[in-house]
């Protein structure tokens, strides 16, 4: 390795958001010929594809259930191996998701693919169940003022409401994908420690999701805090466990996405064109593009198994449909060509 | 612990902890540098890809507010012929008109003898050259083959050091042509090196398309490093794909730490067909910062730069971090 070192002197990593990345000392820097770019990248990565529902739930235009159904049918087409369907959460709060068994009935499920719902409690499990769910996920919140708001209730109540929800899919078997918000920052709160998202994410994976995704809820993260924030889980959940779910608010998504692959992070939830946000978050939006992580990865050599084409497709699709214009920039060159 | 002699500091042994290898070998926490140069390249290769020709006194003031963020380098205009590119006709008032800060350095692009002597008479102290990697790409865009357009900086060069002007070197479709498709890395080593060699004191390898990914990336710098130290390279990313941040973010893991970028996200190039953005100076500065890496650059005054030239062309932002303050504001 033709590295050239000098002194460096680690000190303590600060778990600031966004600010400082790693206190070394301002003495020296290292050189590491490329060691660290790409070196341990995994070989395949799975794409959790979250348009349909996180996309979809902040669009302000109600698409029609038809749509919906049409929009799953071509992702399903394109290879992706996870598309989270819908959410059994109540249409008083997010009317968009009202359909939410029609659409489940009204998909075809293609085989080897999972369609995952969000289910906030026992009640949404047993709906989601009832249409025909065979996987759900849960969401908490790294931040007491954004679990207050966005579902009412404090981190603690929440995770109690998904201990019943765990213990049913555990009856029937079923598995459970859980979320962690906010895990760089949060719209109230502003920073958020990394001990807490690592305490949740802990407590959800105790509890017995198979998977924990972070999610960078109003996209401030950036490879500083996004490692920082890693670094603290991994040591409580395996690395094979979590997934990341960044939004590309501040344009950092993908070089989020890429520290997150670096450090062993093989699932990446992403939206087709980009659609959607949190409601509940004020300012936030746009989860990062599928079709944009797609183009990246490939670059890298790393398989997902989509079709970025037929990606595209149903992205031009759901746009058309939504009269807006795509977010992905590769689907914006690729127009233009 | 252990020791390591460094070759380049040779007056002092140093040491490091365990801790560094485990981290290196691992791959995690890459170390970056601490700090990073940003080249300004918003008032030449922004504007130029722009439309709307804009009066030189919104091109003066744009600059002057730029000169205001802490940007140490601010490309200002470019001599090509008003022929090619309309927008840079008015390069000498440009360049005559803008009140330097005296920190700061306003190269110009010369592509020619003549555009060389046009820029020193309008009081110029540094220029730029650019060559490309690919033979379609410099026919097409220059008009000549590459090893011509080499000639043609050599003469420019050469006078240049006579008048002790600093030339950077550009080396565009670094990662892709619009018209060749895929460049190899060792081509891209190539020029670079002679533009290195002639005197450039910089080499900037640009993305001129915005196909490169962190994949091509690396591979490109693994390639031009052979030829041309690290620490004379800088990259310029276009993000028409989305791929600047995480292709500079590469960039800054092989040991760059200069990043050419352009407010707003103005611009591209006119010879490119489909290439759009330069990658905003705005949304690098808030990767940057947030990394812990000093620019020296004031971010809230580059967003006031970015949105004073964009309500200029009537258009919005292509920085998504000036999109997300104003969203919040």
């Amino acid at each position: 390795m033709a590295a050239v070192m000098r002194l460096v002197n680690r000190s303590t990593l600060s778990s600031v958001m966004g600010q400082h990345y790693a206190a070394f000392s301002s003495s020296a820097k290292l050189t590491a010929a490329g060691v660290n770019a790409g070196h341990t990248l995994p070989d395949k990565v799975k794409i959790v594809e979250v348009g349909p529902r996180d996309g979809l739930q902040n669009e302000k235009t109600i698409v029609p259930t038809e749509a919906k159904i049409n929009l799953i049918d071509m992702l399903s087409e394109s290879g992706l191996p996870v598309i989270e369907a819908t959410s059994f959460v109540s249409p008083k709060w997010v009317p968009q998701m009202a359909d939410q068994v029609e659409v489940m009935k009204g998909i075809s499920r293609k085989p080897g693919v999972s369609y995952p719902v969000l289910t906030p409690n026992l009640k949404g499990f047993q709906a989601a169940v009832k249409a025909g769910a065979a996987e759900v996920a849960i969401f908490g919140a790294a931040s007491e003022l954004f679990s207050k708001k966005n579902i009412n209730c404090s981190v603690d109540e929440s995770l109690q409401r998904f201990d019943e929800v765990m213990k049913a899919a555990k009856e029937a078997g079923v598995p459970v994908r859980g979320y962690v918000s906010c895990v760089v920052g949060c719209p109230y709160e502003g920073k958020v420690a990394p001990e807490k998202v690592a305490h949740v994410a802990k407590r959800l994976y105790s509890m017995g999701c198979y998977e924990i995704s972070l999610g960078d809820t109003i996209g401030v993260g950036t490879p500083g805090s996004i490692t920082a924030m890693l670094e603290a889980v991994s040591k409580e959940v395996p690395v094979s466990a979590l997934a990341v779910h960044c939004h590309d608010t501040y344009g950092q998504a993908l070089a989020n996405i890429l520290v997150a692959l670096q450090m062993g992070i093989s699932v990446i939830d992403s939206s087709v064109a980009g659609l959607g946000g949190c409601p509940y978050a004020q300012g936030a939006s746009g989860n990062v593009a599928t079709e944009d992580v797609v183009y990246m990865l490939h670059g890298l050599g790393i398989q997902t198994g989509v079709d970025l084409s037929k990606l595209m497709d149903a992205g031009a699709f759901i746009c058309r449909t939504l009269n807006r214009k795509t977010s992905s920039k590769v689907a914006q060159a690729t127009c233009k060509l | 612990m252990f020791e390591i002699t460094c070759p380049g500091a040779s007056h002092a042994k140093v040491t490091a902890d365990f801790s560094v290898f485990t981290i290196l070998t691992s791959g995690i926490s890459p170390f970056y540098p601490e700090f990073v140069k940003i080249v300004e390249v918003g008032p030449r290769d922004g504007l130029q890809n722009e439309k709307e020709i804009v009066p030189t006194g919104v091109k003066i003031q744009l600059i002057d507010m730029l000169s205001g963020t802490g940007l140490s380098v601010i490309e200002a205009t470019s001599f090509v012929s008003s022929k090619w590119v309309p927008q840079m006709a008015d390069h000498t008032d440009v360049l005559r008109g803008i009140q330097r800060a005296p920190h700061v350095r306003y190269p110009v692009l010369t592509p020619n003898l003549q555009g060389f002597q046009d820029a020193v008479a309008a009081g110029a102290t540094e220029v730029a050259v650019f060559g490309s990697a690919s033979e379609t790409f410099s026919k097409k865009n220059i008009n000549c083959s590459i090893d011509e357009s080499m000639l043609r900086f050599e003469e420019v060069i050469n006078t240049a050091k006579e008048r002790q002007i600093p030339v950077r070197g550009y080396v565009s479709c670094a990662l892709g042509c619009p018209h060749e498709g895929d460049i190899k890395p060792s081509t891209v080593a190539k020029v670079a090196k002679r533009l290195y060699e002639m005197g450039c004191y910089e080499i900037s390898l640009a993305d001129t398309i915005g196909v490169g990914t962190p994949g091509s990336m690396l591979k490109m710098l693994q390639g031009v490093k052979k030829e041309v130290p690290i620490n004379a390279l800088a990259v310029h990313c276009h993000d028409t794909y989305g791929q600047a941040l995480p292709n500079i973010l590469t960039a800054l893991q092989m040991g760059v730490c200069v990043v050419d970028s352009a407010v707003a996200g103005l611009g591209g190039c006119p010879y490119a067909q489909g290439s759009s953005g330069n990658v905003s100076t705005e949304d690098v500065l808030y990767m940057l910062h947030g990394m812990g890496i000093e620019t020296g650059v004031n971010l809230p005054k580059v967003i006031e730069a970015g949105y004073f030239i964009c309500n200029a062309l009537c258009r919005n932002t292509n920085s998504k971090v000036a999109q997300a303050k104003s969203r919040t504001l």
